[in-house]
This record gives C-alpha cells, sequence and structure tokens, in this order.
C-alpha cells in the first residue's frame, strides 16, 4: 500500500485489534480488583478490628493495593490503548507490529501481578503511589518500553502529516511516563539518594503522574472525542495548543504539598504552580463550551456523556487543588482526607470516565461488535454517582477533621470521629464504582468473546462449506 | 504544531526543568546532609538508629503505618517565654530597673511565686533589654525559645520537624495523612515497651474509642514454658489466652517497638532553635539556680 492511497479506517481498526484487546481487559480487570482492596480499606473505618489477623488486608497494605492497581493496573494501560488508538487512527497508519504492542502489555500486566503480590506480602517500596517493588517496576518499564517503542514507529509511519492536537498530548504523554518512572526506579529504588531528597523525589513523580501524565492522556481523548461525537470543528486549535503548552510547564511543577519537611522553597514553587493550572484547564473548558454548543447530539450516557463528566471533573479538582495550597487552607486541608478526595475526583471523575468514553467509542470500531446501549448507560450510571459519592464525603470529611486538627483543645480522636461519618458514606461510593467496574469488564469481556466466536462461527462456516470441494478432488 | 520535534522539545523543556528542580537541587542542597551539632548543648545530631530500630523502620513500612501517622511535626512559629528566677539580692532595685524598660512588669506581683514566666515576647532581642537590667541587678532569667501550633500543643513535638531529622532514614515516611496522631516523638510520649505491643495487639483495649486496626499478627500464642516469658501481654476478657498460654511478641513486633521507641526529634538545632528540655541539657544552669535560692 503507498502513501498515497490513504489506508481505510477499517484496516486501522483491525491492526489495533489485538493490543487493545490485550489493554482494554487487562486494565478492566485491575480496576475491578483495585475496587475490592478499596473497599478492604475503608472498611477498617468501619469496624477496626476486622483484619486484626489478616496482614493482607491490613489497611496499610489494601490501601496501597488499591491505589497501585488503579494507576498502574488500569490508568496507564488504558490510557496506553487510547493513546495507541488514536495515533493509528490520526495518522492515518497500520500499527506496527502489533503483537509485539501486545506482548509488551502481557508483560505488564505480568508486572502489575508481581507487584500488587509484593505489596500485599509486605515488600512495598514506601513511597505513596509507587508502592511496586523495585523487582515489578522494572517489568513495568522494560514492557513499557516496548510497548512504546511501536506506538512510536506507529505513529512516525503517518500517512497524514499535519497533526492533530491529541496527537501533541499522546505523545507527549508516551515521553513523560518513560523519563519519570526511570527517575524514580533508579534514586529511589536502584541507588537511592538520601534522607529528605527521596521525599522531594518521591511527590515530584506522584505529582507528574497524577496531575500531568492522566491529564495528558484524558485530553487527548477529550480533544477528539468531543468534536468528533457532536459533529462539530474543535474550538479552537490554538487555545488547544495553549492548554498543552501551559499544563506541560505548569503540571511539572506540581505534587510537593504545602506541609512538608523540605526546603520552604520547594513547597512554594510548587504550590504556585498549582494554582496556576487553573489556566490550562480553565482554557480546556472554554474548548468544551465553544465546541459542543448548539450541537444536536443527545449525549444519552454514552461516550460523550462520559467525555464532558470528564472535563467538568478535571476544573473541578483542580480548583479544588488550587484552593488547597493556599496557606491559609492548607492549614485545615493539609493531612486530612481531602487530599484523598481530590484523588478520588481526579482518578475516577476525570480520568476513568474519560477512558471510558473513549474504550466505549474504540471497542465496536476495532472488533466490530456493537455494544449494547443500555449496558454503557448502566456503567454510566454507576460510575459517575460513585465518583461523586467517593469523593465529595472525602472532601467534606477532610474539611471538618482539619478544622478540628487545627484546634489543639480538641482531642485526637475527635478529628478522628469528626470525618468518620461522611468516610462511611463514602464507602457507598467506592461499592457504586466497583459495580461499575464489574459492568466495565463484562462490556469488554463481552465484546472480546463475540468477536472470538464470530470468528470461530466463520472459520466454521468456511471449513463445512470446503468440505464437499475436498471430497470431490 | 506541524512536527513532532516540536511536541517532544515543548515536553523535553518542561519537564527537564522541573526534574533540575525538584529532583536535582534537592539532592544538591540536602542529599548530602550529614550529621549536625545541637544548639546550644554541641551533641552530635542525628544518631543512626541502633539495628533493631533499624529492622522495625522495614516492619514500619511494609505494613504501611504510614496511610495513618504522619512523621513530620509543623510549627507556626515560636515565642520566647522569659522565667524568672530570682529577683537578685535587692529586689527593690531589680524592681525599678524593671519599671524602665517594661513599666507593665515594674509590680511587686512580679516577684510573687518565682520561679515563673513573667512575660512571653516575639523574639529574644525583644527580651534583651528585660534580661539586661535583671541581670545587672543580680537577678536571675532564663530566656526559653518555645515552639508553637496546634501540632506542639498537642505535645506531638517540642519543635517543628526539619530534613536533618532524616538523614539516617531510608524510604524517607513523612506521611501526608493523620487518621493517626503524629509519631515523630512517639518514643518521647510512650516509652514504655509493653504500652507499646499491647496497644498493637489491641489498640481499643489501651485507648477507648481507638479506631487504629489491631495487629494480631505481630504475636503468636504458645504454650507457657517453665517460667511465663517476661514480655507475655497482660490480656483479660474475650482476648486472654486459654489456660497455659501466653501471647508473646514475634520478632517483628519487637523490631517495631524497638523502632518506636526510637522515634523522637527533639533536639534544638540551628534551623529549628528551641529552649532543649531540661532532661536533655547539661544539669548545671539547673542546679545553679537552686543553689541560689
Ligand atoms: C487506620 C489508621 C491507622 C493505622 C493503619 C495505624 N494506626 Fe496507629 N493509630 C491510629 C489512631 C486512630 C490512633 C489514636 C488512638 C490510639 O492511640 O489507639 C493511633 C495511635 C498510635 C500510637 C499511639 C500514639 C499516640 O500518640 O497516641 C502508636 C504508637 C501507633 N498508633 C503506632 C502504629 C503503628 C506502628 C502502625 C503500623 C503497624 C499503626 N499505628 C497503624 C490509627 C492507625
Amino acid at each position: 500500500m503507498t502513501a498515497t492511497s490513504p489506508i481505510s479506517p477499517a484496516r486501522i481498526d483491525a491492526s489495533c485489534r489485538l493490543p487493545l484487546f490485550t489493554l482494554f481487559g487487562g486494565a478492566a480487570l485491575w480496576l475491578v480488583l483495585s475496587s475490592v482492596f478499596g473497599i478492604a480499606a475503608s472498611l477498617t473505618f468501619h469496624k477496626p478490628t476486622l483484619f486484626a489477623d489478616c496482614a493482607i488486608f491490613t489497611y496499610g497494605r489494601a490501601y496501597p493495593a488499591w491505589a497501585n492497581l488503579l494507576i498502574y493496573g488500569f490508568a496507564i494501560p488504558s490510557g496506553l490503548g487510547v493513546g495507541l488508538w488514536l495515533l493509528a487512527r490520526l495518522g492515518r497508519a497500520e500499527v506496527a507490529k502489533p503483537f509485539l504492542i501486545a506482548l509488551g502489555a502481557k508483560f505488564w500486566h505480568i508486572g502489575v501481578l508481581v507487584g500488587v503480590i509484593g505489596i500485599l506480602s509486605g515488600d512495598t517500596s514506601g513511597y505513596e503511589w509507587f508502592e511496586l517493588p523495585r523487582y515489578a517496576a522494572v517489568i513495568l518499564f522494560l514492557s513499557f518500553l516496548l510497548m512504546a517503542i511501536w506506538i512510536f514507529v506507529t505513529y512516525s509511519r503517518r500517512s497524514v502529516t499535519e497533526l492533530y492536537p491529541s496527537q501533541w498530548f499522546a505523545l507527549a504523554a508516551l515521553f513523560w511516563l518513560p523519563w519519570i518512572l526511570s527517575t524514580a526506579i533508579l534514586l529511589l529504588q536502584v541507588y537511592p539518594v538520601r534522607g529528605v531528597a527521596q521525599v522531594a523525589i518521591a511527590w515530584w513523580f506522584a505529582g507528574n503522574l497524577l496531575n500531568v501524565w492522566l491529564t495528558l492522556a484524558g485530553l487527548a481523548v477529550t480533544l477528539y472525542l468531543l468534536p468528533k461525537l457532536t459533529e462539530r470543528p474543535l474550538q479552537s486549535y490554538y487555545l488547544a495548543l495553549f492548554v498543552f503548552w501551559t499544563l506541560l510547564v505548569f503540571g511539572a511543577w506540581t505534587g510537593i504539598p504545602f506541609s512538608s519537611p523540605l526546603p520552604a522553597w520547594m513547597s512554594m514553587l510548587s504550590s504556585v504552580a498549582t494554582g496556576l493550572v487553573i489556566v490550562p484547564v480553565l482554557a480546556l473548558i472554554s474548548i468544551v463550551q465553544a465546541t459542543t454548543r448548539g450541537a444536536r447530539v443527545a449525549c444519552g450516557g454514552g461516550p460523550l456523556c462520559y467525555t464532558k463528566f470528564g472535563a467538568w471533573m478535571l476544573l473541578v479538582v483542580t480548583i479544588l487543588a488550587a484552593l488547597a495550597v493556599c496557606p491559609k487552607v492548607a492549614r485545615v486541608t493539609d493531612f486530612t482526607w481531602f487530599a484523598q478526595g481530590q484523588n478520588a475526583l481526579r482518578i475516577y471523575g476525570f480520568f476513568a470516565m474519560t477512558m471510558f468514553g473513549a474504550i466505549y467509542h474504540i471497542l465496536p470500531r476495532v472488533s466490530g461488535v456493537t455494544l449494547s446501549p443500555s449496558r454503557v448507560k448502566l456503567h454510566f450510571w454507576l460510575a459517575m454517582p460513585g465518583a461523586l459519592l467517593l469523593a465529595l464525603p472525602l472532601l467534606g470529611g477532610g474539611i471538618l477533621q482539619g478544622l478540628k486538627l487545627a484546634n489543639a483543645d480538641v482531642t485526637f480522636l475527635e478529628t478522628v470521629k469528626a470525618a468518620m461519618m461522611p468516610f462511611r458514606l463514602s464507602t457507598l461510593g467506592e461499592t457504586l464504582i466497583a459495580l461499575g467496574a464489574l459492568v466495565f469488564l463484562l462490556n469488554i469481556l463481552g465484546t472480546i468473546v463475540s468477536y472470538y466466536r464470530a470468528i470461530a462461527k466463520t472459520a466454521y462456516a468456511e471449513a463445512t462449506a470446503l468440505q464437499p470441494a475436498e471430497v470431490k478432488s | 504544531m506541524k512536527s513532532s520535534s516540536l511536541v517532544f522539545l515543548a515536553a523535553f523543556v518542561a519537564l527537564s526543568a522541573s526534574w533540575a528542580g525538584f529532583v536535582l537541587a534537592p539532592q544538591l542542597q540536602l542529599g548530602r546532609a550529614v550529621q549536625t551539632k545541637t544548639i546550644p548543648a554541641g551533641d552530635t545530631y542525628p544518631l543512626a538508629r541502633p539495628g533493631l530500630a533499624q529492622q522495625g523502620a522495614e516492619v514500619y513500612r511494609s505494613l504501611g503505618c504510614v496511610y495513618c501517622h504522619s512523621q513530620q511535626v509543623g510549627q507556626q512559629g515560636t515565642r520566647v517565654d522569659v522565667v524568672l528566677l530570682n529577683a537578685g539580692t535587692n529586689a527593690d532595685n531589680t524592681l525599678s530597673a524593671i519599671a524602665k524598660v517594661r513599666p507593665d512588669l515594674g509590680k511587686p506581683e512580679t516577684f510573687i511565686g518565682l520561679p515563673k514566666t513573667i512575660t512571653t515576647v516575639e523574639n529574644v532581642t525583644a527580651a534583651s533589654s528585660l534580661v539586661k537590667a535583671i541581670n545587672d541587678n543580680g537577678g536571675k532569667v532564663e530566656v526559653n525559645i518555645v515552639a508553637t501550633g496546634p501540632d506542639i500543643e498537642r505535645g506531638w513535638g517540642r519543635r517543628r520537624t526539619v530534613a536533618q531529622d532524616y538523614v539516617f532514614d531510608h524510604v524517607v515516611q513523612p506521611g501526608t495523612r493523620r487518621a493517626g496522631p503524629d509519631l515523630s516523638n512517639v518514643g518521647a510520649r510512650f516509652p514504655e515497651i509493653q504500652w507499646q505491643y499491647e496497644h498493637l495487639y489491641a489498640p481499643q483495649v489501651k485507648v477507648t474509642g481507638s479506631t487504629m486496626p489491631p495487629y494480631r499478627f505481630l504475636f503468636e500464642q504458645r504454650r507457657i514454658g517453665k517460667v511465663p516469658s517476661p514480655e507475655a501481654l497482660q490480656l483479660t476478657g474475650e482476648l486472654a489466652p486459654p489456660p497455659g498460654y501466653e501471647i508473646v511478641p514475634t520478632d517483628k513486633a519487637r523490631a517495631l517497638v524497638a523502632y518506636l521507641l526510637s522515634l523522637r526529634a527533639d533536639a534544638p538545632l540551628f534551623e529549628a532553635p528551641m529552649t532543649p528540655p531540661p532532661s536533655a541539657a547539661p544539669a548545671a544552669p539547673a542546679t545553679n539556680s537552686v543553689a541560689a535560692k
């Protein structure tokens, strides 16, 4: 096939099938498992003695298992899969070596499995959002490289040279992750630096992972799907460029909390950066508004609903994050559940919802199997309230807790109690998310199974059709 | 942007700048931190934790205590307490000297019930003229630098935690959440080994209403030998072992408690000044003042 005759979208989709099945299938499985650990962790606050004899589910292990399965199990594979499809589609190129990408994805999933077993058996590295033991982190890094190389080759074989904004975001994400991951592995696990310098690196890593990587991968989708689904042009290209630049420049400096034993300049710089991230996000919202305004497409619980909800949640969490670094607010919210509420909003509200939307858009295309809209809608109506019901009580409870923590006349256990009812409510949110994740898993597995069943059927039909011919010869 | 090199250039510039700022710079500023001297005593600080406590730090990490317990005390500022120990041989002279610099303190009540804090000011300089007035008349006065803020008032520490405190920790765990109290100085707060064991085994028994999960898997039940183990937990009611058995800590629990007891970050440092606790300071000044009475 020459570059002059464009490759049909159907062929590109077909070339994505194997890696995407592997990436999305695994991601959905990890998401379900992650929410199981999330519920287990949260049950500690309903009945502290629940896991008194069970080291695996003790809070300090179930919680990092939740976090790492969510990020390394669900978020990164789904982001990579969606990014691959976007780069292939927008560049009009078939995927280079789909088999190798799928192999990389398999190794990645093995790395996640090894990592979570490590965490549960007490081998945690001890850095928040990077608890994976060294051996697991190295597996992840190598499998990422394997996937990233062939994703990049796919991109560079493009037959359309003009770049669409989603491509910038996907490429930057492809570049960002190996850098931060290798820094964390080398300087925290292989040749660990000494003293609080560890803390600085761990927070830098977590900030770049949660605030930059997730946003890059998510916005690649938002900027593609919104115009596509509303059948309107992106408003506008230059605004998207502005979002891209400012997000990279400001986002890279986020992650160091206001209260820390690090030198004051670091917290200060990071706080300013966290505040400034509002700029790209406001620009994004104006893109969303201008692009979808007047569109006559009902969202109906489909991909458009997911994407729009995600973008709005990004705005909310960015504003909350900016507020929470103001010294007056930080004195209340630091060390409380407030940060956890933000994480929930960012990961479940923005990122996961955006990915669900993208995956529900992509899967039918690559598999040729139509998804039942009611099941997509069911997932939406579990995941959306789930994210809110998880995040809002944590945010509110965090404030109640923080107000009491700031007043030394209140006993410590009173501060814990202040957040207890809201926290228990958030368990309900996590449960809805778990149910949603289950629907998501069934949707994906259903697609994969139907696809292979269809193949088998045709193969069988062909085989049986051939028989008379064979008899004749 | 037409070309991908621009995309990569943007990403490279943005990420390498923050890498230099938050990865490289702290390494240069703090990564080579070594021991320092406490002020004013001049003791070496910090000391490496003993071997068992070192192992305990690993247990602490592996059990994820950090998700509930921070190890960083915050501080909002300092105040200076001026403590009058005695008024000198001629109290009237001292009083008039005090009245010159601080009219509000130039009353006989100032001398009632010594030693006591007669005033609290913002910094040492603000107290200097007062101190001079008292000293010149043979009176004795102590100027105490006291850290302030809710963490300090809760008794979580005597000063804020600084980078220096973590020099010997590998996998520094400052924590970001306080579903449990800060543990930077828990060794000073709960120095009793047996209390720590029993708290880990059954927090709700030791502290009514505690929401801390029990760590019973760090203990083992075994048949009582010739003599009961001195480490055996004193448990009653539901938690008590069957007759003839005792519950003792495993090696992990022993290491963990050794680590907890080693947690103590309250030495006065240049970057976190405060007046040392009486026990840590050399005994000399205290005995002097008693003798002078
Ligand atoms: C789910 C949250 C949680 C986890 C996990 C947790 N704790 Fe606690 N911890 C608490 C709470 C709440 C208190 C206050 C009530 C009490 O003393 O029991 C506390 C109190 C303590 C105290 C007494 C300190 C004081 O000032 O009262 C120590 C020591 C302690 N925890 C050690 C640990 C260790 C060691 C671990 C890990 C093996 C751990 N905790 C895990 C919640 C937790």
